[in-house]
């Protein structure tokens, strides 16, 4: 079970991406994004950073991206499609996911530890998780103000507190299938004790685990 | 010709952007100032002789990338 990890000009996470995916035990290859097939992978990941440099609105130029014609047909065959920070901001922008990611609130860029809370685990993100239960992961983002005129995104995770505004407090949103899923802090610089936290593992697994099944066969 | 393409945010929909300026303003003194919204600005120049054409395929450059229909509306003005 392989894992895409999108590398567009200015994307700065794919190494962390990946390093989380190996420790968890899963197999995870960087991909350019002018790449036409992604036949030989079972999901994807959009990492975080500031691809084309975030000019005109975050994701909007790598949106078209060769690659996101073959993101949007995994996508729509139900395989697992993650966006972590910039890459939620281009799932949004692709119409992959509802809504769109604005400056935060009191426009300063966040840098910090936050605690979220499990609201949705019908998603590829949060299906290992406990509805309820509390993570604490690093946020790092200036655009991280999620709104949703339409009120149609699933919230799969929402910050405790209420750090950039976002609607619903929403700091991860999946499509109605569960399968695509964004998410604005980073879980995958949560994984190890050494880092601060180790919370991030649940997201990560839960995704790992949706590389074999999703959605979930019911016992 | 000729062409500017206005990008709004709708007004039901924050500007955080624009609360900071109308409150730098305010802390100024122009207490007259109010509803400031940062909007964004094209200048291009486009092939073309027919006024509505060019009108018509800018519009499409709006919806597929320089504007997010989530958020925005747009203004598209053709001058020879």
């Amino acid at each position: 079970m392989r894992t895409a990890v999108i590398v567009f000009p200015g994307t700065n996470c794919e190494h962390d991406v990946v390093y989380a995916m190996e420790a968890l035990g899963g197999e995870a290859e960087i991909v350019w994004h002018r790449e036409t097939s992604l036949d030989d992978f079972d999901g994807v990941i959009l990492p975080g950073g500031f691809a084309h440099g975030d000019y005109l609105r975050t994701g909007a130029i790598a949106r078209f991206s060769p690659v996101m014609s073959e993101v949007r047909r995994l996508a729509e065959n139900g395989a697992p499609v993650l966006g972590i920070c910039n890459g939620f901001q281009m799932l949004c922008e692709a119409g992959l996911l509802p809504g769109a990611l604005i400056a935060n609130r009191d426009l300063s860029f966040i840098c910090r530890f936050v605690d979220l809370e499990v609201v949705d685990t019908d998603t590829v993100l949060t299906r290992l998780a406990t509805q309820g239960d509390r993570v604490r992961i690093p946020l790092n983002s200036y655009e991280g103000n999620w709104v949703d005129p339409s009120a149609s995104g699933r919230v799969a995770l929402r910050y405790v507190d209420d750090p950039n505004g976002s609607q619903a407090r929403a700091a991860a949103v999946a499509n109605e299938r569960g399968n695509v899923a964004g998410i604005m802090p980073h879980p995958e610089r949560g994984i190890e004790d050494i880092l601060g936290s180790s919370d991030g593992q649940v997201l990560l697994e839960s995704f790992l685990q949706s590389l074999v099944d999703y959605p979930p066969v019911p016992a | 010709m000729k062409v500017t393409v206005t990008i709004n945010r709708r007004p039901e929909i924050a500007d955080p952007e624009g609360t900071t300026v109308e409150r730098a303003l305010h802390d100024l003194g122009y207490t007259e100032a109010s509803g400031v919204r940062m909007d964004r600005v094209v200048h291009m120049d486009v092939k073309g002789d027919d006024v509505v054409a060019v009108k018509d395929l800018v519009e499409e450059m709006c919806r597929r990338l320089l504007a997010n229909p989530v958020l925005e509306d747009f203004e598209v003005e053709v001058t020879e």
